[in-house]
């Protein structure tokens, strides 16, 4: 397990939720990215963030090298169809497929249920408030 | 009644009436703030307007420093430009739609790009994948141009395209859309965004470094301003900045310093400042509080004025007058209660008239879902022929100048905007601002602000953190066929096979000798997309002179 230290350098009795936040495809809308990031931070759990424009192998190797436990996927150009299965797949091939993966943005209600099947965990719409995804966060991972 | 009176009756008012009634009924909030975080006042009153001198500061339309607005007359003698975006699929589809919007009565036409022709990444390119025809029309060559304007007489609209890092290849395609329609440059109407540093800070659909993206956007405004002159050459774009979560006051002061960074960079290489500053233009969101867009609009016209005459001499008229088209807030749709979205709209279409707009966009109600409807979008056209037609507002011209509070507001905000043009001009500029990571900084900590504020209900939004209710979404939605992307990498396919492909080599070596020897590009992008070239091919012979641009994040 990973050894998480706290900000005083101690070791923390529970281990901090390490997540990333990833842009999949290439808009440029990261406003919700970003104010999710700061939130889950200011929550108590430790963020990355990727930037824009990030395929399927480039969020995959974060995944592995930042070695977190939540994946937070953020897309409103209507390219999830064709990114997510590409990032699960990629995820099971490395044995990653207990991640909780998280999405966000504009995501048609009728593919919600379609991408869950899949393995995405949860999606949350605009207008979720930060507090429903932390809680959502601590409860399953 | 004389000064005195005025002082004693205002001073009893508010002591005994105001005061007396707080002090039994209390107020709805303890402290009333704009979204802008400005203290609104109970009541504004002629002493709030005492230092806002008509002439200079005001002034009647079409007169400097234009506060009322940029032309004599406004909306009596000509209704603003009834401007939808719109554009997804193939050119063929958006083809229909912008044949179908001219037909509801629409003035002027505004094309979507898909992420890839924003990006310059022909439709086969790996990073396309999934994107194609998503966001907008993709666009890989000349032939995907002609279709998306046939039928169409490029003489008598106007075009608006929505693209910036690859504005100078577009346009290009356009002219030679145009030219064998048999339409000359001279005779095009229209704009390109062609705003690279907004997209650094808040679109994110950047390409090159910051100084060749200013040189190409100096190339255009050298190349229109002989050959284009009722072409606008930039929209200079609050829009994204306050999409990312600005507040009003930064959008406008971010937007102001833009232009000014785009003025000095034309002025830097030669260009004569009244020679191409008729040609900007500017474009504004329309947010939800009304008063507060209303000044913001009036204040963006006043502080252009002063900049061009006061910063960069300009002596034209028309060089100091901002004209702009407004976009109404894509980020205050909900997806909860979609239909109250026809509502939000309403009001903030309602304040980009009330400002003063050249054009506007209204949304579809369905955008946070997703791609509007044919049907939505009509909802959004009527929204705006209401208004016109129906209102009363149009008739008379800037009908709420002289109120206390909108005339102290819009003297508050030229105010508070110039504060921040000091602290970017001590920064060195916009372009050295955006490196330094101030500006993102500014945004992203007012987009946290909001959202804390809608979480601690300290901001209502209706049907989001107050009269909720549980519901489940019917709403018709339109999808874009994944079939759109493989027949268009097929056309793409086609006419690579057909085109003569050893001009192209030689095009593309003429593009690139421009582009190391700092010759205007334009010429060569011209000649090159008459022969078919692709978007993609060309701007990788630029990615190979420029270099590319990478984000830090902060």
């Amino acid at each position: 397990m990973r050894q998480n230290i706290s900000e005083g350098g101690y070791p923390m009795s529970k281990s901090r939720i390490k997540i990333l936040i990833a842009k999949p495809g290439l808009d440029g809308h990261d406003r919700g990215a970003k104010v999710i990031a700061r939130g889950l931070k200011e929550a108590g759990m430790e963020v990355v963030y990727t930037g824009l424009r990030q395929t399927p192998e480039q969020i995959v190797r974060a995944v592995i090298q930042e070695d977190v436990d939540v994946l937070g996927l953020s897309i409103l150009s209507g390219a999830h169809n064709q990114i997510f299965p590409e990032i699960i797949d990629k995820l099971k091939n490395e044995g990653r497929e207990d991640l909780l993966i998280l999405a966000g943005g504009i995501i048609p209600d009728d593919v919600k249920k379609s991408l869950e099947e899949l393995g995405i965990d949860a999606i949350f719409s605009p207008g979720t408030p930060i507090k429903k995804i932390v809680k959502f966060i601590e409860d399953n991972s | 009644m004389g000064e005195n009176d005025y002082n004693s009756e205002l001073k009893n008012w508010k002591n005994n009436k105001y005061q007396k009634t707080v002090d039994n009924y209390g107020e709805r909030k303890d402290k009333f703030k704009s979204d802008s975080d400005l203290t609104i006042d109970p009541l504004y009153n002629p002493e709030d307007m005492k230092d806002i001198d008509y002439i200079n500061k005001v002034n009647f339309p079409g007169e400097y420093p234009f506060t009322r607005g940029v032309y004599p007359t406004m909306y009596r003698s000509r209704l603003w430009t009834m401007r939808q975006y719109a554009g997804f699929g193939t050119a063929k589809e958006s083809n229909k739609r912008f044949r179908y919007l001219l037909g509801q009565g629409q003035t002027g036409l505004s094309v979507a790009f898909d992420l890839p022709t924003q990006i310059a990444y022909d439709s086969d390119h790996e990073l396309s994948r999934g994107e194609v025809g998503k966001v907008g029309v993709a666009i890989d060559t000349l032939a995907d141009m002609e279709v998306l304007f046939d039928k169409i007489p490029l003489d008598k609209v106007s075009t608006s395209m929505t693209i910036n890092a690859p504005a100078a290849v577009l346009l290009a395609m356009y002219i030679v859309v145009a030219e064998k329609q048999g339409v000359k440059p001279g005779q095009l109407a229209g704009t390109i965004q062609n705003d690279i540093l907004k997209e650094y800070v808040a679109r994110g659909t950047y390409i090159f470094p910051p100084e060749p993206s200013l040189r190409l956007i100096t190339d255009i405004f050298d190349y229109c301003s002989k050959k284009m002159p009722r072409w606008n050459t930039i929209s200079i774009s609050g829009y994204h900045i306050r999409e990312a979560g600005s507040n009003a006051i930064q959008e406008l002061a971010f937007t102001i310093a833009d232009g000014i960074e785009y003025v000095k960079a034309a002025v830097d290489i030669g260009l004569d400042v009244d020679e191409f500053a008729p040609r900007l233009s500017f474009f504004f969101n329309s947010q939800m509080n009304i008063l507060e867009e209303i000044a913001k609009f009036r204040a963006a016209r006043r502080l252009w004025a002063e900049t061009m005459e006061k910063r960069f001499k300009a002596q034209k008229e028309k060089s100091k007058m901002l004209r702009f088209h407004t976009q109404t807030a894509g980020s205050a749709l909900t997806a909860q209660q979609a239909e109250n979205n026809i509502i939000r709209v309403t009001l903030q279409a309602l304040a980009a008239v009330l400002g003063g707009t050249q054009s506007l966009h209204t949304n579809s109600f369905d955008e946070a879902l997703g791609l509007p409807t044919e049907d939505s979008v009509k909802i959004a056209l009527r929204t705006q022929q209401i208004i016109a037609h129906e209102s009363g507002v149009a008739d008379t011209i800037d009908p709420l100048a002289g109120s206390y509070y909108i005339e102290s507001l819009t003297d508050k905000f030229v105010e508070k905007a110039k504060e921040y043009l000091d602290k970017i001009d001590e920064l060195g500029g916009m372009a050295k601002a955006i490196e330094a990571g101030y500006i993102q900084r500014e945004i992203q900590e007012s987009a946290y602000q909001t959202q804390k504020k809608i979480e601690g209900r300290e901001r209502v939004v209706v049907g989001v953190n107050k009269f909720v209710e549980e519901e489940n979404n019917k709403n018709e939605l339109l999808k874009v066929d994944p079939e759109v992307e493989k027949n268009q990498r097929k056309r793409l396919d086609a006419i690579k096979n057909t085109r003569n492909n050893d001009i192209i080599i030689k095009k593309l070596d003429l593009v690139k000798k421009a582009a190391i020897n700092g010759d205007n590009l334009m010429e060569p992008i011209i000649d090159a997309v008459r022969e078919y070239a692709t978007l993609g091919e060309i701007t990788d012979v630029l990615r190979e002179v420029f270099g590319e641009y990478e984000a830090k994040y902060i």
